[in-house]
């Protein structure tokens, strides 16, 4: 594996600073005066010792290496990585927002308190809830959330319900989110036509389902068509409907997961509404209830009293708190900023844009690449690369390759019920011309894996670093740097790597 | 692909062997090893924990994603492959052999009528 260069620590010269601390004003207090013993160190951190400099080119030329949504078409299918609009940065700069205190009285942070407000009774007009928590700080919180608040209105009925239904579909979350609950899940397996066969879930939901987790459109880009024959036998037994609000960029403006009959979901703000994402910055995954369920919400509320805007600390049935303060509120103010720019009409023509842009693709690429589950899709799409197989090429490596081609490597292996899978989803700020180019070099991709196999299999050849030993990582994952062992130092020999952890 | 005939299968790929103490004992097949590819990590059940037919009673993970390898047959779980906990490449390795996951003390022995054999399991893999 070619690096790029030393690491941080590697660079470090005993007693070099990037800057001078001016003198103290205040009298020191040693540290064990005011801190218990077991939390003081015997040590001082080993912390790399740079310039100022030193620290900003490092950092920089890792960052010139990286793939970001700002430098490359980033097709990842399920994480909807739309550009993020620098207005939403400009707005949520402003210093009113951006020097805050999250301790500021109520009675001074009325601007921030009705922004919250506001943001809230927008996601309810979007989704057709009734009320909405933005505190939880990623999807996946959104979802232990809400799961929490389906224990607590069964709990509220006197109803003993003990597992959460969830097919074969949905995102890896669900379960995972389910299980850490205390829920037992019972996976539904799809029809074939990769939507939930009604049929299964008569035949599994019994007087024991708290509710049916579901993704809709779900991870094949497909539109549950059956969902509100689903809701009202859920609702018959007594039970709910959790809707994975992930994939909400199909259904902006089109139609709402409150008028399909579903009691709850989570929003991804990083996803559907534009604020930064993976390594970009922190997530924020809104929670949305129908009437029902609104006193089992998490506190603190943002109420309006007349046109004041005040926090209500308290609630009858609350599963309590689920973050800090109020959740990412930064991203909060970027996501308002997003939907406010919009409006209602453009929301709905990003959302009508993104499933055009899936769909298009899908076309271009069908002689290339088959999809399974052929059928109109919404936002994104799943193509099979199972044909490869013969000429010894994954799914993964066709991925590694298309990095070569400038392309970000589409999700693999997902969902579990496509062989070899590859799942693209393109989002509405793509040009016709990007789509044109990613569909081109996945075809010379083709090509090449018929003429040249090895060029694919040993991917990427033109990065900063080149393929990865995966199944090493996996097995043997070495997380941290220890410093070299000066005795092997004076012997001449190159400070290298840590063993890996666990190996001794 | 190897199908040793003297075991018997389950739909989601995993194999089941009895042994003459009544035991029966769980790993996952030839085909499935080598869709799943490097397995990096196993998480076994716990001795004496019960399973019931079809329902998860381990975890591999590969470099592709976790599964869940479902109990072919219900009852206690009397022996787990530590070694495959260590060594997970175990499983690629030697899937029939020292790749085994854990054995079963089955509690309802006709529950084995409804697994398949390996000319039916062959069948599946090959449809």
């Amino acid at each position: 594996m070619s690096m790029s260069g030393p690491l941080i620590f590697e660079r470090s010269v005993p007693g070099r600073r990037g800057y001078a601390v001016p003198p103290g004003d205040v009298p020191a207090v040693p540290p064990g005066d005011v801190l218990p013993e077991d939390h003081l160190r015997a040590a001082p951190p080993r912390l790399p010792e740079v310039a100022e400099f030193d620290a900003v080119r490092h950092y920089t030329r890792l960052s010139q290496a990286n793939f970001s949504v700002d430098t490359h078409f980033y097709p990842l299918g399920s994480c909807t990585m739309k550009y993020n609009p620098k207005l939403n940065e400009r707005i949520a700069a402003l210093p009113g927002f951006a020097w805050l205190h999250p301790l500021q009285p109520a009675a001074q942070a009325q601007g921030i308190l009705q922004l919250l407000y506001e943001l809230e009774q927008l996601l309810c007009a979007i989704t057709g809830m009734a009320a909405f928590t933005l505190q939880p700080a990623a999807g996946a919180q959104g979802e232990l959330a809400g799961l929490k608040i389906i224990a607590a209105y069964h709990r509220r009925k006197r109803r003993a319900r003990s597992t959460i239904l969830i097919p074969d579909s949905a995102h890896g979350t669900n379960p995972a989110s389910a299980a850490l609950s205390g829920f037992t899940v019972i996976q539904l397996k799809s029809g074939p036509d990769g939507l939930i066969d009604l049929r299964e879930l008569r035949r599994k939901l019994t007087k024991d389902v708290a509710a049916l987790m579901l993704t809709n459109p779900n991870t094949l880009g497909l539109f549950e068509r059956e969902i509100k024959t689903i809701a009202a036998l859920l609702h018959e037994q007594g039970a709910l409907v959790y809707m994975d609000g992930a994939n909400m960029n199909a259904l902006l403006g089109i139609s709402r997961p409150g008028d399909m009959g579903v009691d709850l979901l989570q929003l991804n703000l990083h996803k559907t509404f534009s604020t930064p994402h993976g390594g970009g910055g922190p997530g924020a995954g809104p929670v949305g209830v129908a009437k029902a369920l609104e006193d089992f919400l998490p506190v603190p509320r943002v109420r309006k009293v007349g046109t004041r805007f005040r926090w209500e600390a308290r609630g009858r049935a609350t599963v309590g708190r689920v973050h800090g303060f109020y959740g990412n509120v930064g991203v909060l103010v970027r996501a308002y900023a997003y939907i406010r720019t919009l409006g209602r009409e453009g929301l709905a023509r990003a959302s009508r844009a993104a499933i055009i842009n899936a769909n298009y693709l899908k076309v271009r690429l069908q002689d290339t690449f088959p999809v399974p589950f052929d059928d109109h899709c919404l936002h994104e799409f799943v193509v099979t690369l199972k044909a490869l197989r013969a000429r010894g090429i994954s799914a993964g490596d066709v991925a590694k390759r298309l990095l070569d081609y400038g392309c970000y490597a589409p999700t693999v292996y997902f969902p579990l019920i496509v062989e070899e899978a590859l799942m693209i989803e393109p989002t509405e700020t793509e040009s016709k011309e990007t789509l044109d180019e990613f569909a081109q070099a996945l075809r010379a991709i083709a090509h090449e894996a018929q003429h040249n196999p090895e060029l694919v299999r040993r991917a990427p050849q033109r990065m900063v670093v080149d393929r990865v030993d995966e199944v090493k990582a996996a097995r043997e994952p070495n997380l941290r740097w220890v410093e070299p062992d000066p005795s092997v130092q004076a012997a001449g020999s190159k400070p290298h790597a840590a063993p890996p952890l666990g190996s001794g | 692909m190897q199908v040793p005939a003297e075991l018997r299968y389950t739909k989601t790929h995993e194999w089941m062997r009895q042994d003459a103490n009544n035991e029966a004992v769980v790993g996952i097949t030839a085909h499935a090893q080598e869709e799943l590819r490097d397995v990096v990590f196993v998480e076994l059940p716990k001795v004496g924990q019960a399973v019931k037919q079809g329902e998860p009673s381990a975890v591999i993970e590969s470099v592709k994603a976790a599964f869940d390898i479902y109990a072919p047959v219900s009852g206690t779980v009397s022996r787990v492959n530590e070694a495959v906990a260590n060594t997970p490449q175990l499983v690629n390795q030697d899937c029939y052999g020292k790749g085994w996951l854990f054995a079963i003390t089955p509690t309802a022995p006709a529950e084995t009528a409804s697994l398949l054999s390996s000319e039916a399991y062959e069948k599946q893999i090959k449809a």
